[in-house]
């Protein structure tokens, strides 16, 4: 049976297993929207704006593994996915957009609604393809999905033109293969590289694993964790990284980078190897690049060979699937003890415990989000934004299984949190998710509670409520002279009655003691809930290693040397 | 990206696929990364639906081996390789307008015999001189026209290949290719 290219696009959903996409229709679109209704297997979430579509999707992805989907019409449509595409490309979260595109003829004549969005999208996509032909469609949506979820992922956004929607009909055929001549994916890493690392690993006496992103998407943690435990070597993880090792382990000393624990950075300062798995020695991480890890040589593992000697020259670079790379590595590894060097990390801790929430009067933010995951025990999601609430989540927030903390971290996106947390609840329906909030970013995105309302997603909502833009704030503190400019908020609305507006509940807490008791009245409640953390305003992040300085240069709390 | 290495010319050639947008893709990716494209020649290569692409790069060692895994790793490129090293020819055709008169011309037909260019076009007051070569090459006769005043010039980029039976590219999947590679 012939079909039109909307229906080839549903069609080809199905064959990749969608049976959820996040989008807004429009005019150019549409046609696809009237396929997608006589479709009930794909179910649809209207959002109430297109980047909530995009960042719902990168959730959904990170939350479960699978590509996520989105849909937007062409000009506003397609450029109002643009934040969470180019957030899905920095921390390499697969996913497909499939936007409208003005029709054929009107291409190029700055028609109504028209962008060309793969113009737009092309530096920030993993790849995109403007299909012009309906026998091109089933091909287009193969390949997007392909390239998505395989090698080091990303998003590709499909931009297919109204009248190849819904013009000349074709035969659906679905393609055995892919028609990608220039990709390849990469799995076991050549037998040389494997080696060298192997070597040096063996040889090192302070080793050190960083773990990022790479090993949640690899599937890597079990064999990372046993490796670690095999010789002995305690593991940092990078703020993507956080959940791929459980926050209890013994050998896991948390992150470490410019808000990173103090020892963390300190171990890394004297640490002889570092083994660099699934990640890219990103500038929060590194600081300054010539005074990072300044004893140490280098182990870097990655799928994406361009992310080897991007930013540190390695010592044993090697290019493949981690998990393939981790399980021909692990039976070169020597058993090993270092005991020595574990015992002088944990005088390090002992010295600066900057794990450790300080003693305080005032509802203080990190007292929150440590016991939001006390009482959750650490079986919670939690998705952040980007801020000071996203670092001090990462540093206090527990985890235990593997994809619970989903963040915006390269591309450092307010208002993710909402969004995404919604998409990770989709995703994950039998999962409690928090979306941890700051003030600032919560208003970025609060309009898509209504699509969490509406959905029957789950999600709690907790603000840390500072009524300011808080790493801002704590910036213009430590570096502007304390000049606030365009920082604080003298009009935030009331949360609470935000909540109430939406039909949900909403909860405020004022005092350390109420905390508890809200987060459990919060999971107790059916249905979303907004619960609005009036914290202490002025608290700043610590460590902190000011941007582009080492860890010689590192501020840390004050009030540690008196509680601990 | 680091600047401790010496800076110098390299010649990357690239087989990508023919199709719409691909030359885009690839001077994105040097502009947004920075990278400085000396020059770019871009035509049909020996195979049917793939292009070649031949680059003079500007960098130290590190700097293009990322220029070469950054491009390798653009979806529409089948396969990098830096031939800096390898035993190449490279050729680049120029065109050059130079204003002429009665009293020099012959003097300016002595210089391109020299170079063993050819005039491709004669005016009243002016001369087109086409010229293949190396860019030193190109750049003398450049250097000797410049006296008598050039109106323009028009330079294709260097074309370049590796000599012998050697192929430079693999076709796609072969052990060249800097895909395989991973780092250098």
């Amino acid at each position: 049976m012939e079909l039109t290219g909307a229906e080839i696009v549903c069609e080809s959903l199905l064959k990749e297993g969608v049976d959820v996409v996040f989008g807004l229709p429009g005019g150019a679109v549409l046609p696809l929207y009237g396929a997608l209704s006589t479709y009930p297997a794909i179910r649809h979430i209207l959002v109430r704006h297109e980047q909530a579509a995009a960042m719902a999707a990168d959730g959904f992805s990170r939350a479960t593994g699978r590509v996520g989907v989105c849909l937007a019409t062409s000009g506003p449509g397609a450029t109002n996915l643009v934040t969470g595409i180019a957030a899905a490309q920095m921390d390499s979260v697969p996913m497909v957009a499939i936007t409208g595109q003005v029709a054929r003829p009107y291409i190029g004549t700055d028609a109504f609604q028209e962008t060309d969005v793969t113009g737009v999208t092309l530096p920030i996509t993993k790849h995109n393809i403007l299909v012009m032909n309906v026998k091109d469609v089933a091909q287009a949506i193969h390949d997007a999905f392909y390239i998505a979820r395989s090698g080091r992922p990303g998003p590709v956004l499909v931009d297919i033109p109204r009248d190849v929607l819904l013009g000349e009909k074709t035969e659906f055929i679905w393609p055995e293969t892919d028609k990608l001549p220039g990709y390849r994916v990469p799995s076991d890493a050549p037998k040389a590289q494997v080696d060298a690392a192997a070597a040096l690993i063996n040889k090192s006496e302070r080793p050190i694993i960083m773990a990022g992103h790479g090993v949640l998407i690899s599937h890597a943690y079990g064999l990372m964790t046993e490796m670690a435990e095999k010789a002995q070597i305690p593991v940092i993880t990078t703020l993507l990284g956080i959940s791929s090792i459980a926050s209890d382990h013994e050998l896991n000393l948390g992150m470490s980078g410019m808000h990173g624990m103090a020892y963390a950075n300190l171990a890394i300062d004297e640490a002889d190897l570092i083994i660099g798995l699934g990640m890219r020695f990103d500038d929060r991480v590194t600081g300054r690049i010539s005074a990072f890890a300044p004893n140490a040589k280098f182990v870097h593992v990655d799928i994406d060979a361009s992310e080897i000697d991007k930013n540190i020259q390695t010592d044993a670079g090697v290019v493949g699937d981690l998990k393939a790379v981790l399980e021909q590595l692990l039976p070169k590894i020597d058993a090993n003890v270092h005991i020595d060097w574990l015992r002088h990390i944990e005088e390090l801790k002992a010295q600066h415990p900057s794990h450790i929430v300080r003693k305080s009067d005032e509802l203080l933010p990190q007292f929150v989000l440590q016991r939001l995951t006390d009482v959750t025990q650490g079986r919670c999601i939690v998705v952040t934004g980007v801020g000071q609430h996203q670092m001090w989540a990462a540093q206090h927030c527990t985890f235990k299984e593997p994809n619970t903390f989903i963040t915006s971290g390269g591309l450092g996106t307010m208002g993710f949190e909402v969004p995404a947390a919604l998409g990770a609840q989709v995703g994950r329906p039998d999962t409690v998710v928090w979306s941890v909030c700051g003030d600032g970013g919560f208003q970025m995105t609060m309009c898509d509670i209504a699509t969490a309302v509406e959905s029957g997603a789950d999600v709690k909502f907790a603000i840390l409520n500072n009524t300011n833009l808080g790493m801002v704030h704590q910036l213009q503190d430590v570096f502007f002279e304390q000049d606030y400019m365009a920082s604080e908020f003298s009009a935030n609305p009331d949360f609470v009655k935000i909540a109430e507006a939406y039909g949900i509940r909403g909860i405020r807490v004022t005092k350390q003691e109420e905390v508890v008791d809200a987060v459990q009245q919060a999971m107790e409640t059916a249905g979303p809930v907004i619960v609005d953390f009036m914290v202490k305003q002025d608290e700043i992040v610590f460590p902190f290693i000011p941007s582009g300085q080492s860890v010689k240069e590192m501020l840390e709390e004050p009030a540690h040397n008196e509680t601990s | 990206m680091s600047q401790q290495n010496e800076t110098e010319q390299h010649t990357l050639i690239a087989l990508v696929e023919d199709k719409p947008g691909v030359l885009n893709r690839v001077a994105s990716m040097f502009r947004r990364r920075g990278f400085n494209i000396v020059s770019l020649a871009v035509g049909n290569s020996e195979q049917a639906g793939l292009s070649r692409m031949t680059f003079v790069v500007n960098g130290d060692d590190r700097t293009v081996s990322q220029v070469a895994k950054q491009l390798d790793k653009l979806i529409d490129v089948l396969e990098v390789a830096d031939i800096t090293e390898a035993r190449i020819v490279a050729r680049e055709l120029a065109m050059i307008k130079v204003k002429t008169t009665s009293t020099n011309r012959g003097e300016i037909i002595q210089i391109v015999n020299l170079f063993r260019a050819n005039i491709i076009d004669v005016g009243r007051e002016s001369m087109v001189i086409e010229i293949t070569g190396e860019g030193d090459k190109i750049n003398a006769l450049y250097d000797l026209l410049a006296p008598f005043g050039i109106i323009e010039m028009s330079r294709s980029g260097i074309v370049a290949m590796e000599r012998g039976e050697a192929k430079g590219l693999t076709n796609g999947h072969g052990a060249n290719s800097a895909k395989s590679n991973g780092t250098s």
